[in-house]
């Protein structure tokens, strides 16, 4: 059991009607396991909380994070950084209390915290 | 001189060496790509993780923009040497609370940045600013590097 990552090529099922036109950059993600859960961070800069786009549908974690354009003055003479949006889809273990799923954001940090379902969390079972 | 393109994952020490080959055709191809025609350079850094950074300029300033997330504002500098603007730090890494298992992209450790602006500025008024993961330094130009516009006039 694990949340795995999804290929990003991949189409997107919903989208059969229409290319998708829209590309995204894959975040830099730690996935760590523990006995309660799952915490995902991803690393999606310029990304703040109102950008954010977090569904679960069908047992699928995705991950939409929309930049704030920001202006800087004068013209760009040096680009490396990308600007396109954020993007990354995750098959989730089914053992995922889905509904007490968390997230926050700070500093282009997003923190997702994916609880497992009380019944399935290991349990010690005391001898009377 | 020495150019190191931006990477966007970081590598593990075995791919390093082989990378550097394979990516030495496009490093190539990079010096005499128009980025000098500004007269800036990204100069080469010994630490494996780099951030990406965008400039600007305009008649007045140079605004370094760099993508640094998940960071604390104590833990960026950035100094000026000269021309050479530096933006450097250390990202902590997370401490693991489950041993069960651990998947990881993320980079961590120290980075550093350089870059020689083509012209000088004025240290004293240089400000900078980090918000959503981004780093933002603006540069004023140093009084004698700005434009001056000579009125001639005509008889």
């Amino acid at each position: 059991m694990d949340i795995i990552p999804k290929q990003q090529n991949e189409p997107d099922r919903r989208a059969n009607e229409r290319p998708r036109q829209v590309q995204y950059l894959t975040p830099l993600v730690d996935v760590e396991s523990t006995e309660e859960g799952y915490v995902i961070r991803a690393e999606m800069p310029g990304v703040e909380k109102e950008g954010l786009e977090i569904m679960v549908d069908n047992g699928e974690l995705t991950i939409v994070g929309h930049r704030r354009h920001l202006k800087h003055p004068g013209e760009l003479a040096y680009r490396e950084i990308r600007q396109h949006d954020f993007r990354r889809v995750y098959e989730l273990d089914p053992t995922i209390d889905t509904s007490k799923i968390t997230a926050r954001i700070d500093q282009g940090l997003l923190t997702l915290t994916l609880p497992k379902a009380e019944r399935v969390k290991p349990r010690k079972i005391s001898v009377e | 001189m020495n150019i190191i393109r931006y990477q966007r994952y970081p590598q593990s020490d075995f791919l390093t060496a082989f990378d550097r080959l394979t990516n030495m055709h496009e490093e190539l191809d990079r010096v005499f790509e128009s980025t000098f025609a500004s007269g800036f350079r990204a100069l080469g850094t010994l630490s494996r993780w780099t951030p990406a950074v965008d400039v600007y300029q305009d008649k007045d300033q140079f605004t370094v923009v760099a993508e640094v997330p998940g960071m604390k504002k104590e833990e960026i500098d950035i100094s000026l040497h000269g021309d050479t603007l530096t933006i450097s730090g250390e990202r902590k890494a997370q401490e693991k609370q489950g041993e069960q298992g651990f998947r990881s992209e993320r980079f961590f450790g120290k980075f550093q940045r350089s870059l020689t602006l083509p012209s000088a500025v004025n240290i004293e008024k240089v400000k900078a600013s980090y918000k959503d993961g981004v780093l933002e330094v603006v540069l004023p130009k140093a009084e004698e590097a700005k434009p001056k516009q000579i009125e001639v006039s005509l008889s």
